[in-house]
């Protein structure tokens, strides 16, 4: 009873630091906005074709443009907590509606990125450590080396180079395949067909970095104390890599996996876009291309308040898995 | 000379430093063997590597792919060098106020850096060059931005366990003042992990120009390998080479910078080699 009312006042605690953060980069949002060149009405009056200044100033009065900094700020502020993050003229649709649209692809392409890198990272890793220094370790380390510094959208064209066009076993791009009409496990399938180029790429970087984490986790944790008691007891290698250790040294691979969803967001843009992925990340790619700034704000803003949700559940999910971190 | 001895120890750093070394007379000499613009038309459009005097290819508007990469090297290291500048020196006067006066101006730092580390920074990254419009100031702004709360971190660790030190003190008891005891006495002596992270961050901001680059947010007049590749990518299946060369290039540099990053680790400060 007593542990359960105080994991609730933890949760609460970091619930309450997580707002200032998120109503910080709302602000942020805000002035990006000011800082953009030309306002919602200019750009009304682009797509209009031809506007006179007096239309356009009765406009700004409208839709409050005339008011003090602080007073937009404030609607601005209000706005956003009703999840009203403004109008894409580009697309005649609310932001808040397209984001929400695309925001299942991105999902789905972030979570079978995750479940792939930190699992065979650790996989990776574990193997390394196990082997330290011997013809494993070293080329393990090897390829973390060389896919820390490759591009991602360069892996991701040379995927599509060999496994796409050369072998055909892929698709290039998509989500799936329209003109199939496929439903139910047919479309599950498909999908699947086409996340598979995606997922790789997108997890290429994170892979060699929870792969150096697992192998330096591993190699810190082989030297502690209760190792050598283990040791001592007689307990085999292998029971005390798998059963000892190996829990020890996930700890610190869950909680970089929860830092690591901002960069994560980032790499989505350009993996997506490579391959058409129609996401939030090829959202905002199709922004960018059409200068479409209250949705490329809109995307960055959720993306934002995205991390800071998945870093509170890792740190919830972290506090119940390890019973020694602070919860005072 | 002990610098240099613990450097060469690390036989991948010593190889890192001659490809960069390469990578490096390959950008100053670019004007030398590709005296024409990289963006002209230079023959005979896809012709694959090796035909019609193009070594590593030419593309749809018949440009030069080697000529392409021979310019966009100086672009990357450039872009790469001046955006790292521009953050750790940001981050150095941030980190060091924060860490030796404490108090609130520690907090706001603390809370700012905190901030940055939530939000998806290649992201904020593209808004700020698409805000800015692109060009190769808005790039070094842009990727100096979402990079120099790292170093700004860093140096306020630093600051924090030097500023109660000894030497620290006597130099107040010699009447020195704040600024002459930050830049004369506390920063010598955490120059060895400002160095180190600044050489990582230069691979990182390569890395964030050539995506910026793809994504067509490079500067519009400078060739860059990143462009070469966003250019490239319709002509996938018929002209591999304009996207793989260029890729090849980036990988190649940022591995290069990395190796060295890690030499110097490893030859200025042992105690941290365990980080990262």
């Amino acid at each position: 009873m007593e542990s359960s009312q105080r994991r609730t006042r933890y949760v609460l605690k970091r619930l309450f630091q997580a707002i200032p953060i998120v109503f910080a980069i709302v602000v942020l949002n805000f002035f990006l906005l000011q800082l953009a060149e030309g306002d919602a009405v200019d750009v009304l009056a682009g797509e209009a074709g031809a506007a006179t200044p007096e239309y356009m100033a009765e406009l700004r009065e409208k839709f409050g443009l005339d008011k003090p900094l602080v007073v937009q700020l404030g609607v601005y502020l209000k706005n956003v907590v009703m999840l009203d993050l403004g109008y894409s003229f580009r697309h005649d649709m609310p932001v808040s509606e397209l984001i929400f649209d695309r925001f299942f692809p991105t999902l789905l392409l972030m979570t079978s990125t995750i479940l792939l890198a930190v699992g065979f990272g650790i996989v990776l890793g574990l193997v390394a450590a196990s082997g330290l220094n011997t013809w494993r370790d070293t080329v393990i380390s090897i390829f973390a080396l060389i896919t820390y510094a490759t591009p991602l959208f360069w892996v991701g064209l040379m995927l599509i180079v060999v496994f796409s066009l050369n072998l055909g076993w892929f698709p290039t791009s998509g989500m799936e395949n329209f003109a199939m009409f496929y439903e139910g496990w047919d479309r599950v399938l498909d999908i699947a067909h086409h996340l598979v180029l995606p997922t790789i790429t997108l997890s290429l970087f994170y892979l060699a970095l929870y792969t150096r984490l697992m192998r330096a986790s591993m190699l810190e944790q082989a030297g502690q104390d209760y190792v050598t008691t283990a040791r001592a007891k007689g307990v085999t290698e292998r029971r005390i890599v798998f059963v000892h250790v190996l829990r020890n040294a996930l700890l610190p691979v869950v909680t970089m996996a929860g830092v690591q969803v901002g960069a994560l967001i980032g790499g989505s843009v350009i993996v997506e876009s490579v391959f058409a992925w129609p996401g939030l990340g090829m959202l905002a790619f199709e922004a960018l291309f059409a200068r479409d700034l209250n949705l490329l704000l809109g995307i960055f803003l959720l993306s934002a308040i995205l991390v800071v949700a998945v870093n509170l559940i890792v740190d919830i999910i972290y506090s119940t898995l390890d019973p020694r971190i602070e919860m005072a | 000379m002990q610098f240099w001895r613990l450097f060469s120890r690390n036989r991948s750093a010593v190889m890192g430093m001659f490809i960069l070394i390469a990578i490096f007379l390959m950008a100053i000499s670019a004007p030398l063997f590709f005296p024409a613009d990289p963006f002209s038309l230079a023959g005979q459009s896809m012709s694959p590597p090796g035909a019609n005097g193009f070594l590593l290819g030419s593309d749809s508007l018949g440009r030069d792919v080697a000529a392409g990469i021979a310019h966009g090297a100086k672009t990357s290291l450039l872009i790469g060098l001046l955006a790292t500048l521009v953050a750790v020196f940001v981050g150095v006067i941030m980190g060091a106020l924060a860490g030796y006066y404490g108090g609130v101006i520690d907090n706001l730092l603390m809370r700012t850096t905190e901030m940055f580390q939530t939000i998806p920074s290649f992201l904020f990254a593209i808004l700020l060059v698409a805000i800015m419009k692109p060009s190769i100031e808005s790039i070094v702004i842009a990727i100096a931005v979402v990079s120099w709360p790292a170093v700004a971190r860093l140096v306020r660790g630093e600051f924090l366990s030097l500023r109660n030190r000894e030497f620290v003190q006597a130099c107040h008891t010699l009447g020195m003042g704040d600024v002459r005891i930050m830049l004369g006495e506390i920063l010598p002596n955490c120059l060895s992990p400002i160095i180190v992270i600044g050489s990582l961050m230069v691979a990182t901001a390569i890395l964030i120009e050539s995506g910026l680059a793809f994504l067509g947010l490079g500067d519009p007049n400078i060739m860059s390998w990143g462009f070469q590749i966003g250019a490239g990518r319709t002509l996938l299946r018929s002209a591999w080479w304009v996207c793989t060369f260029p890729g090849i290039a980036i990988l190649l540099t940022v591995l290069a910078i990395n190796l060295v990053g890690e030499g110097l680790n490893d030859a200025l400060n042992p105690r941290l080699r365990d980080r990262s």
